[in-house]
């Protein structure tokens, strides 16, 4: 990554200054932390009491930061395999709330806060939202969902520690979201970037121009994106989109936040210890390398995690970025191991199949990855949406738009696809995480 | 001298043509001309109506994705070798057809043909060049309502 000329300062919010610890400082206070959460752990939690003993370690064995590597992983199996409470740290007595994943294939996952839990929570996202320049007098419409899922609680108290004035309008009605958008002079928006682009759709059919609105800035997370994704925001909407990562086994929002360089989210390591492994071997990636991001926490109470296994695909870099932050940034996540759909054998990742699309001029950011089996051979359908600028009134026209999607998608995956031209908004939206492959294969 | 054609992505599907038209019928917009190019898996459905930036509205707001696109009324008479003769008056000028489609409606021995080129400017020039009449919106309209 290419070092960012500075940019025009926001004005400085006093609550990011840990974002700028000397490098030196902020270790010792990681080693301090991770002392203190190991131990804990150690004595509160049988899965990492029993994991550590196998290896026979125990929490004075953590020296250095370099020891976190030879402590155990654990993963989303484990909290489902505890559900709900087993790797709970302190007593229900201590937690004041409750968040849930919304699982999609059995039970969910089940997190949990104690008050100092909540009130870090509040600083990261608070933080977050000064980073990307926002500040007190902002009008901020958080359409992240309310409810178990961690995005809309999260924003919501970061935003009001900033001082800003936070909307809580929960994901969904977009005719309500672009109506408040425009009625309540709303400078920043919270949601999924997907969602996003549907907002600019639905804009458009209304006839609302959001270059015409104050609106200025997007946090968009909770779903893997791509650089192309952003540049198509930016250019349709006229705001800023800067990515937030997070993700609730280790908080929820505000993780990892990008600064107005927008070259890939800072994590608040002060509480969230990273690291890059080799998804198959776990052994560590060197610096830049792309690999599974492995997260611990460094100061949750009531649910500590110890190199907690995200799917999440990036590379760490600690390149000193052009804001002056002395955190370390992690690459946009736009993949997850587990997104990874095989076909004929070859890996595929929808973010592939997004980019290739966006590659073609007049892109189209609506589609959807229909997997069938036919006659014992994979065969990918990619549905796309036909859109103004890319619909010629010509089959000729329409037929060679289709050969350059199937190109772009085969030359970037390696797999011949089948393009199939589709009416506009024929792919339901989601108000929340984007559904983009249907696997229809019967193995 | 050009006539606004709109034109329809429509996917194909058992209903996908009636959707527009019954929008339209509910309206009260009469179809001037329609055509429909048909590949496998969707076709282009093309209107002539008079009124072409209601029909638009209307069909976008209800999701359907429209183009407009411009297209010249060509008078061409009711003999064998006329059309041969229009189109080799475009053929020497190097003008490219992209579709044609016609207007059933005849006056005067003479018939109407749409024509889509690359260029419609260009067409222009060179049919009036060569004496051959090239209808407007209003007298199209007219010939079409009378």
């Amino acid at each position: 990554m290419s070092t960012h000329p500075i940019q025009k300062a926001a004005p400085f919010d006093p609550i990011s200054a840990p974002d700028f610890l000397p490098q030196g400082q902020l270790r010792e206070l990681q080693l301090q932390r991770l002392q203190t959460m190991v131990a804990q752990a150690f004595h509160h939690v049988d899965l990492f009491r029993r994991r550590m003993s196998d290896r026979g370690m125990e929490p004075g064995d953590v020296q250095s930061l370099d020891d976190l590597a030879r402590l155990p992983f654990c993963d989303k199996a484990d909290l489902r395999d505890s559900y709900p409470f087993g790797l709970f740290a302190t007593p229900m007595s201590e937690i004041v709330r409750l968040h849930a994943s919304t699982g999609t294939t059995g039970k969910p996952i089940v997190v949990a806060y104690t008050q100092q839990d909540v009130d870090v929570w509040t600083n990261v996202m608070c933080r977050s939202f000064a980073a990307c320049g926002l500040h007190r007098g902002d009008i901020i419409q958080n359409a992240y969902g309310y409810g178990l899922f961690t995005g809309g609680l999260g924003a919501h108290y970061g935003g009001e520690a900033l001082g800003a004035t936070v909307i809580p309008i929960s994901g969904g009605n977009t005719q309500r979201q672009i109506m408040v958008l425009k009625d309540f002079n709303v400078t920043a928006i919270c949601c999924t970037p997907s969602y996003f682009l549907h907002i600019i759709d639905q804009a458009a059919e209304l006839g609302v121009n959001l270059k015409d609105l104050p609106l200025r800035a997007g946090v968009f997370g909770a779903e893997p994106w791509t650089e192309s994704m952003r540049q198509r925001i930016e250019q349709d909407s006229g705001i800023k989109a800067y990515d937030i990562y997070g993700l609730s086994e280790i908080i929820g929002p505000g993780v990892a936040m990008e600064c107005p360089c927008q070259a890939g989210p800072h994590i608040f390591e002060d509480f969230f210890y990273p690291e890059v492994i080799n998804s198959a071997t776990g052994k560590p990636c060197p610096e830049g390398e792309e690999g599974e991001l492995v997260l611990t926490t460094l100061s949750k109470h009531a649910m500590p995690m110890i190199r907690y296994r995200t799917r999440d695909i990036s590379a760490l870099t600690s390149e000193p970025c052009g804001c002056g932050r002395t955190l370390r940034r992690i690459k946009r996540i736009s993949r997850r191991s587990d997104d990874m759909i095989i076909i004929r054998g070859v890996n595929v990742y929808p973010s592939q199949i997004e980019s290739a699309l966006l590659k073609v001029e007049g892109a189209l950011p609506h589609y959807q990855i229909i997997l069938t089996r036919e006659k014992g051979l994979d065969e990918m359908e990619v549905q796309v949406e036909v859109t103004q600028d890319v619909f010629s009134d010509t089959v000729g026209g329409l037929e060679q738009l289709q050969a350059r999607l199937t190109k772009s998608i085969e030359t970037t995956t390696g797999l011949r696809p089948r393009v199939r031209l589709i009416e506009p908004h024929s792919i339901p939206r989601s108000e929340g995480k984007a559904k983009r492959v249907i696997d229809q294969r019967k193995m | 001298m050009k006539i606004k054609q709109l034109s329809l992505f429509l996917e194909n599907k058992p209903g996908a043509l009636s959707a527009p038209v019954k929008l339209l019928a509910r309206a009260k917009i009469n179809l001037l001309n329609l055509s429909i190019a048909e590949a496998r898996q969707y076709g282009i459905l093309r209107l002539i109506v008079r009124d072409w930036e209601a029909a638009k509205k209307l069909l976008e707001d209800h999701g359907l994705l429209v183009k407009v696109t411009d297209v010249l009324a060509i008078e061409v008479a009711d003999r064998p070798g006329a059309l041969a003769d229009v189109l080799g008056v475009l053929e020497q000028a190097g003008i490219n057809l992209e579709y044609m489609y016609a207007f059933t409606l005849q006056r005067d021995s003479k018939g109407l043909l749409l024509f889509r080129f690359d260029d419609p400017d260009k067409a222009i020039a060179v049919l009036q060049k060569n004496n051959i009449n090239v209808v407007g919106n209003v007298e199209l309209f007219q010939r079409l309502e009378s």
